[in-house]
């Protein structure tokens, strides 16, 4: 077996160290080693965004990053999301309109959202159907889950207001 | 999986020395979307990834419009896209990278990885040989420039000497009444493999076009520099019959491959197609330019 690797990283703000193979994903060692099992394992070939994170703030899957890239970098997941008790306004909307079914694409839905208010706070449906368009949610509420984010954004707007 | 080693070295001379020395057991790691997919696959199974975004040249983007823009071989989508000169100076070549993938795989994926992919149907690269960009690599014997369509060297394949990696592209300096555009055909809307896909880099004086580029994609082993299309349009006013002419020389540059995404006939017939559509939006932006 190869030599395992020691890893220092930052995950939702806080210092994280782990060790991890060479070959071990991020999503590998989030939900294997750090018990972090918001990400999820869909396709594990970057296609269905179960396993969106942010790095650096720059939405990736995780299942496409090695865990050794981590080193140094800043890392959020979905637990990370929420500010202790108190959701997301994504994740209070996500509930109240029921944007999910299964809940399997949700973690990745609800990062894949945050990622994109946080740069652009009034995006138009085109622009939140293509941010999504790499989250895949295979009991097909897309519909629901695009007016979850327009109806967040609306209201996160005029709450800065 | 197993006995893998990785490396992040922070100097290109380190991460040339230890790629070399794998021996042909080396990986570069540069947005990994592709190399990972291959891993979990079982396709490949390296001895070593070098991982090179720790390396100030390969994540910089240098230059300017003017002088020419100089994009570190493993700069993202992501990262390309929010730079504030580049979209507007060359908004094909940057459509060509931006078309890769989501927005998650747009987070890592650069103009090095899918240069050095070697996939036929690689989005970023018809509009890169449109522009005429140039890639600078470097390997044990020193660091070289070659054009971008010289980089292919059929599927999976480059002309890339062992140990070489690809360290930037270097865009030429904008002139006046310049500007580009990039065209694919894919089966579904989004997120998908293309059929064919256009780059076209136009000058135009007035309503006479003074110089063009073509790139060809998905249609061939190795993404095409298409010399005849460009001079079917050079010298016109992008008339019916030099846009005719120049559709022509795309499709009898075709050889194509037949597959469940589109037939040989196909994909012949789109290149013609596309190649009129996006010298059309090339004409236009470069009347604005």
């Amino acid at each position: 077996m190869a030599k395992k690797l020691h890893i220092s990283t930052t995950i939702n703000g806080e210092p994280e160290e782990f060790l991890c193979a060479p070959s071990d994903t991020m999503l590998d060692v989030l939900r294997n080693e750090l018990d972090l099992t918001g990400a999820k394992e869909g396709c594990g070939s970057g296609d269905c965004g179960a396993c969106s994170i942010t790095l650096d703030g720059t939405l990736v899957c995780s299942c496409l990053m090695l865990a050794a890239e981590a080193e140094g970098k800043e890392i959020t997941t979905i637990e990370g999301m929420a500010a202790g008790e108190t959701l997301h306004p994504l994740q209070q909307k996500f509930l109240e309109e029921a944007a999910l079914q299964c809940g399997i694409c949700t973690p990745g839905m609800l990062v894949a959202a945050k990622a994109l208010l946080d740069q652009n706070p009034d995006p138009t449906e085109t622009e939140v159907r293509f941010w999504l368009a790499g989250n895949l949610c295979r009991c097909t509420g897309y519909d629901k889950i695009v007016r979850a984010v327009m109806d967040t954004a609306a209201e996160m707007r005029g709450a800065a207001k | 999986m197993t006995d893998i080693q990785y490396l992040a070295p922070t100097s290109l001379d380190e991460a040339i020395s230890a790629y070399a020395a794998a021996d042909g057991a080396g990986r570069i790691l540069a947005g990994g979307t592709d190399l990972l997919v291959q891993m979990q696959a079982g396709m490949v199974e390296p001895g070593l990834i070098v991982d090179i975004k720790n390396i100030a040249e390969l994540t910089a983007i240098e230059g300017s419009a003017e002088s020419g823009f100089v994009i570190g071989a493993a700069v993202s989508g992501a990262t390309l896209e929010k730079h504030p000169g580049f979209g507007e100076a060359w908004p094909g070549v940057l459509e060509g990278l931006n078309l890769i993938g989501s927005t998650q795989i747009q987070g890592r994926a650069s103009f090095g990885g899918n240069l050095c992919n070697g996939s036929p149907a690689a989005d970023s690269v018809p509009g890169l040989v449109a522009a005429g960009a140039v890639v600078t690599v470097q390997g044990p014997d020193g660091r070289r420039e070659i054009a971008v369509e010289d980089v292919p060297a059929g599927p999976g394949k480059t002309n890339l000497a062992p140990g070489e990696i690809a360290v930037s592209i270097t865009l030429p300096a904008k002139s006046a009444g310049q500007s580009d555009a990039y065209l694919r055909m894919i089966p579904r809307t989004e997120m998908d493999i293309a059929v064919v896909g256009v780059g076209v880099n136009l000058t135009m004086d007035g309503d006479t076009c003074t110089a063009a580029r073509v790139g060809l994609g998905a249609v061939a082993p190795t993404v095409l520099r298409v010399d005849d299309a460009a001079a079917a349009l050079v010298g016109s006013t992008l008339d019916d019959a030099a846009l005719e002419a120049a559709a022509a020389a795309c499709r009898a540059a075709c050889n194509p491959i037949d597959d469940k995404r589109g037939t040989i006939a196909y994909r012949t017939r789109v290149a013609g197609v596309l190649l009129k559509r996006t010298t059309a939006i090339a004409a236009e932006r470069a009347a604005q330019a």
